[in-house]
């Protein structure tokens, strides 16, 4: 017996068995891909090509080209200031708040069990809570009795009260913090879990190998160990930020005053909802769409430096 | 419980936690006692702040009528009463069917739906994580993409597949389109690739366990922190989705449609609304004290030693 004629047997079983273990993935794949198929991706494919239709969600649609596409940048005069906003939004509570929602679970990580389920409790209390928002209603209450502005009020730092969520220049930075204080939410609970899941031992061994404070092994350990939950944070991050629209439709109302606080994701929700063009809706979508995914893949490869 | 315990598993407790104290022996020399001291103070100030919305509420379910009306609403209660959950039997009446009716619907939705999510999407996940069947990769990358395009306008497109799949007006209509959120795989699939080695599936191969039995019984333990998060979060928006255009009978309509219709009436409307928020609050809150007291306590075991 040589391995020479031993091998063809071992490889027709190994052929055998990678057939009938393939089956089975896809039966295992078939329950999800089946209704993800009929509930996102046929929905997303029909919303790509209405994209290119006058639809106003009764009449049949009507083929129009491009003309949803080009209206956007030249005839909607609120497309171009709620592209705007996003952007501002998305570049501002993005970053800030995947780097808060992972600084604090990385610090919750700290502590023993007990404070550690307490902590991160108290952190994502407002994702339990439901709409807390109306809080910052309350704090930033236009009048003179709202907590904002009777403070400031009576330090004598401001004669007459400020209309917090009326202003222009006061309002997209009061929803960049509402948001970044929101960002507590699946991306929080999703790193605790991600550290939870990083091996001890590692760490151990980073002590005995010379990481001389938990900076190090931040940097050196937890972070590369952590790579694919912290590109599901990305991601999500991602989905988040460039959707912003509660938020703002809430404290400034829709539409706010010069647009001000007006997003894509309000836009497209108002063009639809209110004014029935269907078609116009979509292609707004399959531009935010187009801007979003761009956005992953270039900090996709970000994730992929950190740790070297 | 001690004095049930036998000397042996006393001795044996006592040695675990020894082993549990020596394992945290290596931050010594990563930590210093200042910045622990920092963290604990910017932690627990950050948290308060978080808080602040949940105790609100709770606060002012319990104001008398005469301080829910001071304005602006103060953040503490003076004499505490609890008329605003007395008053909310009396509500009831208001409610086209009985409110246990609605409380059924709502946790049979939750429970049904999260278990079947967790279910499906972990098993999907799996098989993209682990294998290598040939268009993994694609079905990988249309599940990323999808989390990115606007939900919104997929509304329509939606609306017209459960029309002709019949599902309008069922218990279906609530359970089927929450089972294949592309957000639970992604969440599963990035936790399956970090945490079951290779060889781990090797051996339970070499020990001729089956695919499915690959999956349940060696791959699944190693995530338990993954799942038991995808619980809480499957479980959480369930709870709280309200019935959209698919529901039209009374019988069929969850909770947060009751709550709402509670909260619009009665004389001291803002303290039964939230009165009524409090106590909605209540099953998330339980879900996440039992899922999450249990991810952080798991030792972080990986399965080769």
């Amino acid at each position: 017996m040589t391995t020479a004629n031993k091998e063809p047997v071992n490889l027709v079983i190994k052929r055998k068995e990678k057939f009938s273990n393939n089956a089975v993935y896809y039966l295992m794949l078939a329950p999800f891909f089946v209704l993800f198929f009929l509930f996102t991706v046929l929905p997303v494919i029909s919303s790509v090509i209405l994209s290119f239709f006058d639809f106003d969600a009764v009449s049949f649609p009507r083929f129009a080209g491009v003309d949803n596409y080009l209206r956007m940048f030249v005839h909607d005069d609120v497309f171009p200031k709620a592209l705007s906003n996003t952007l501002v939004l998305a570049i501002v509570t993005g970053p800030l708040g995947f780097l808060i929602a992972f600084m604090l679970a990385w610090m919750v990580n700290e502590f023993g069990p007990g404070v550690r389920t307490l902590l991160s409790f108290m952190f994502y209390a407002p994702a339990l809570a439901g709409n807390v928002y109306f809080i910052w209603q309350i704090l930033f209450s236009g009048d003179a009795y709202g907590y904002i502005n009777s403070t400031l009020l009576s330090f004598g730092l401001i004669v007459e009260p400020i209309q917090w969520l009326r202003n222009p220049s006061y309002a997209l930075p009061i929803i960049c913090i509402v948001q970044l204080w929101m960002s507590m939410g699946v991306t929080f609970l999703s790193n605790i879990s991600g550290l939870q899941n990083v091996n001890p031992e590692l760490y151990e061994a980073g002590a005995i190998d010379g990481v001389k404070n938990r900076w190090h092994e931040l940097w050196y350990i937890t972070i590369p160990s952590m790579k694919s939950i912290l590109m599901f944070g990305v991601v999500m991050q991602i989905q988040s930020a460039f959707s912003i629209a509660a938020v703002p439709q809430a404290l400034c109302g829709y539409p706010s005053i010069n647009n001000s606080t007006d997003t894509l994701v309000a836009l497209i929700t108002d063009v639809g909802t209110a004014r029935y063009e269907m078609g116009y809706a979509a292609a707004i979508s399959v531009i935010l769409f187009i801007m979003m995914f761009a956005t992953k893949n270039l900090l996709g490869k970000l994730v992929n430096l950190a740790g070297r | 419980m001690e004095a049930t315990m036998s000397k042996a598993d006393a001795r044996r407790l006592k040695k675990l936690k020894l082993k549990a104290a020596k394992r945290d022996q290596y931050k010594r020399f990563t930590r210093t006692k200042s910045g622990n001291f920092f963290y604990t103070f910017f932690l627990i100030l950050f948290g308060m702040f978080s808080v602040l919305p949940m105790y609100y509420c709770i606060i002012t379910s319990f104001k008398p009528l005469d301080e829910l009306l001071v304005f602006p609403p103060r953040f503490y209660v003076i004499s505490p009463t609890v008329e605003s959950y007395l008053t909310l039997p009396s509500l009831l009446d208001n409610l086209a069917v009985p409110l246990s009716r609605y409380a059924f619907n709502s946790i049979f939705v939750s429970v049904v739906a999260t278990f079947l999510h967790v279910m499906v999407g972990s098993a999907a996940a799996y098989v993209l994580a682990k294998t290598n069947i040939p268009g993994k990769k694609i079905i990988f990358t249309i599940v990323q993409m999808s989390l990115l395009y606007n939900s919104y306008t997929l509304e329509i497109p939606r609306y017209i597949i459960y029309a002709n799949m019949g599902i309008f007006d069922t218990y279906w209509a609530y359970i089927l389109p929450a089972i294949p959120s592309s957000m639970g795989v992604f969440l599963m699939k990035q936790f399956m690739d970090t945490n079951i080695p290779d060889a781990l599936i090797e051996a339970a191969k070499i020990d001729g366990a089956g695919s499915f039995r690959t999956f349940w019984s060696i791959a699944m333990p190693n995530v338990k922190p993954a799942w038991l998060t995808l619980t809480l979060f499957s479980f959480r928006d369930l709870w709280a989705a309200a019935p959209g255009s698919t529901i039209f009978s009374e019988e069929l309509k969850t909770l947060p449609f009751a709550a709402s219709t509670i909260a619009q009436s009665g004389i001291a409307r803002q303290g039964c609304a939230m009165a009524v928020t409090v106590i909605m609050m209540i099953p998330p809150i339980l879900v996440y004290l039992v899922t999450q007291s249990s991810v952080t306590q798991t030792m972080s075991s990986s399965g080769i030693k």
